[in-house]
């Protein structure tokens, strides 16, 4: 007798619902055992994981302020998932995106400029980022070059270019030579949206963004052409939905998100452009965009779950002194739960009965 | 299983009252590490410091860190978790920390920070560092004296000046001993990227290096120049073990002395904010043992380090010729003064490099 995996006549929609809840108790029961092993109250670490960022304030905007370029990029990203163009390299056009805007403030540092700057350096992040995108969609358009490879080698590029900038030209002057630019000036910053506290527009254009998003996926031909060309490219072939078009596309107004949520960062958090701006948004945000299953409703939760994985993370490390690789641990095996009830969506488990051969040999 | 069920759960309870008890009254020292505290360089040895401290005031105070906090977005927040969890003395230790930390400083006055080789103060955040070109001019003199090839390997993490003074020191002692010592140079980009450094260490010794330097927290260099047999100096921590006939000496980041007397003057009341900036004499950092080297370069480093720690013997002693070949500006009269020395931007003369960013 065994077990095997046999392939549905057709998805399940029920276990697709499902499956994110089967996995996040799977993954609850796993950590359960991993805190008790580790000698640690399990209840007591949930409770710091999931229950306890969600009760105050503070902890609330925190998980707004980590989750806005989480959900941002991913949104942008969907859009090329769902036509099929792999871009990879949203951390590239996060930096490229941060540094075209920082320029303007660089630039303004110390004049009396007006409140355009703030919008001037939103709309180059957005050029910038959008122009990146498009180098690996062109190769591949033109060349058929593989848009994976280029994308990812351009992040590289652009981490260094960034680091080129902070050490050389815009290096703060009265800095000690270290490797940042200094502190924009207030014009140049993005307005918080509570005084005292994190949160700041930026979760608000996220938002936006989201909605945005799910009109032109639900409710546009737009839309409809990203999904057909990804699911059924032959179709969209005989339907005259040209996909190369569609590659130039996604990949620009990925890459324009993902260079706005870039200067939003650099101009609202950290309020100076540095080396190290994104501890790796543009790859996390591949998960997320995955975990929400290519829908801005499903990415915008994902983000924020994400989110307070993180912020729990490092509540749980203060309260219950609980190393930061736990964390990982924990983020890992959720991955691998939600994945792998993602293959039951299509698959199904059957028990195949000892066959007749097998039986006649036991006699 | 019963009985041991119940006495687990008793323990629990035990456990829970005892700590509920006593945390109410014990101080809160926070840490905010780099790396994480299994690095064995530069943030092992900030917990070792905070070791020392548990072990010497464990009785008054609780400690709580997090590690490999990046130094982006994210620290804010974790300084700020940080205080929110009733830390009154936050210990930031690493330089990118210093603009989040002055933000959380400003927005909650009564809470005491400590952030570790920046240069921004306030009311309420202090400053610490150490003179680490001290141990680094030691370093040059054992490694002028070590090295067959006349080259030496330079493995740096970031163009700042604590990293370029380090190099400056380093060449102006070997020059004393040989005048025509080489230095070669890599920039890692990094504090903590094991691969890196040691493909760097590689490249270097192909290049001609026999005696490896570093400015980066890992012993990934000291193994490889272990396994081709040649000399390298350890960073931030002992790493003897990592190559046992390879390191000549390491500058050993002693910081528990100082936290201890930081939370001591916390706990006194009379905690105000420094700039502590500790040299050999202060103990803020300490030289390991040095082995892997004949009785005469031994004396030699020992006489240095001696001279030094009394003061007679100032690594950047006028006059300091700079690679342009002119005469740096003597501004702390027979030495460089603090600030040239902390904003150092320049190399000596006899580097064959171009310093980056330059």
């Amino acid at each position: 007798m065994q077990l095997v995996l046999e392939k549905r006549a057709e998805r399940s929609n029920t276990i697709a619902l499902v499956s994110p809840l089967i996995a996040i108790g799977l993954t609850i029961v796993t950590m359960t055992i991993l805190f008790a092993i580790l000698g640690k109250n399990p209840l007591l670490a949930l409770h710091a994981y999931f229950i306890a960022p969600l009760t105050d304030s503070y902890s609330l905007q925190e998980i707004a302020v980590k989750a806005t370029p989480l959900v941002m990029i991913a949104i942008g990203l969907s859009l090329c998932y769902l036509a099929n163009a792999w871009n990879i390299g949203a951390e590239g056009q996060f930096l490229i995106g941060a540094v075209a805007g920082s320029w303007i403030a660089v630039k303004t540092q110390g004049t009396d400029a007006g409140p355009w700057v703030l919008p001037a350096m939103l709309v180059l992040a957005a050029a910038g980022g959008a122009l990146y995108a498009l180098i690996p969609a062109i190769c591949k358009v033109k060349f058929g070059a593989s848009e994976i490879l280029t994308s990812l080698m351009l992040v590289y590029v652009a981490d260094l270019f960034l680091d080129y900038l902070v050490r050389g030209p815009w290096r703060d002057p009265h800095g000690f030579n270290f490797p940042t630019t200094a502190e924009f000036d207030p014009v140049a910053t993005v307005p918080l949206l509570i005084e005292g506290g994190r949160l700041h527009l930026g979760s608000i254009i996220a938002l936006l963004v989201v909605a945005a998003a799910a009109i032109l996926l639900g409710r546009t031909i737009k839309g409809f052409e990203i999904r057909v060309v990804g699911a059924a490219p032959r179709a969209a072939r005989f339907g005259g939905f040209n996909s190369n078009q569609l590659v130039i596309l996604t990949f620009a107004v990925s890459g324009a998100l993902a260079g706005i949520a870039g200067i939003i960062e650099v101009a609202g958090p950290v309020g100076h452009l540095q080396p190290g701006i994104s501890p790796g948004y543009g790859f996390t945000a591949i998960i997320v965009a995955f975990l929400g299953r290519l829908n801005p409703l499903g990415i915008l939760i994902a983000g924020l779950f994400l989110a307070l994985t993180f912020i729990g993370g490092e509540q749980a490390q203060i309260a219950m002194k609980i190393p930061l690789d736990v964390t990982k641990v924990f983020q890992g095996i959720l991955l691998f739960y939600v994945l792998a009830c993602d293959s039951l969506i299509l698959y199904r488990f059957k028990l195949v009965l000892p066959n007749r051969q097998v039986a006649r040999g036991t006699h | 299983m019963r009985k041991s069920l119940l006495a687990l759960a008793a323990g629990l309870l035990l456990a829970g009252s005892v700590s509920a008890a006593s945390a109410a009254d014990k101080l809160k020292v926070g840490f905010i590490y780099l790396g994480p505290i299994g690095d064995l360089g530069w943030t092992y040895q900030h917990d070792l410091g905070r070791q020392a401290l548990v072990k010497e005031l464990g009785d008054k105070i609780e400690t709580t860190y997090l590690e490999n906090v990046p130094e982006g977005p994210d620290a804010e927040r974790a300084i700020e978790q940080l205080v929110r969890a009733g830390n009154k003395l936050i210990f930031t230790t690493s330089f990118g920390y210093m603009d989040p930390t002055l933000k959380v400083a400003k927005k909650y006055p009564n809470v005491h920070f400590e952030h570790s080789t920046g240069y921004k103060r306030d009311k309420n955040m202090s400053t610490y560092s150490s003179k680490w070109y001290q141990g680094r001019y030691i370093q040059g003199l054992i490694a002028a004296k070590m090295s067959k090839s006349g080259v030496l390997g330079y493995i740096g993490s970031f163009p700042i000046p604590e990293v370029v003074s380090g190099i400056n020191a380093t060449i102006l002692a070997a020059q004393t001993i040989n005048p025509n010592i080489k230095v070669k140079i890599i920039w890692a980009n990094t504090w903590f990227d094991p691969g890196k450094e040691a493909d760097a260490a590689k490249a270097l010794i192909d290049q001609g290096a026999d005696v490896i330097m570093q400015h980066t927290d890992s012993p990934a260099a000291m193994q490889i120049a272990s396994e081709r047999g040649k000399f390298a100096f350890g960073q931030d921590s002992e790493m003897i073990k990592f190559g046992p006939k390879t390191q000549l000496t390491s500058i050993l980041d002693t910081w528990g002395p100082y936290y201890i007397e930081r939370v001591k003057a916390e706990l006194a009341g009379t905690w105000k904010s420094e700039d502590t900036w500790g040299g050999l004499d202060s103990h803020m950092f300490a030289m390991a043992p040095y082995t892997n080297m004949p009785d005469d370069v031994k004396k030699i480093a020992e006489d240095a380090q001696a001279a030094i720690t009394a003061g007679k013997l100032h690594p950047f002693r006028c006059p300091v010729i700079g690679q342009d070949g002119k005469e740096v500006e003597c501004k702390g009269g027979a030495n460089l003064d603090a600030g040239q020395i902390l904003g150092m931007n320049f190399y000596v003369k006899g580097i064959d490099d171009k310093l980056p960013g330059k």
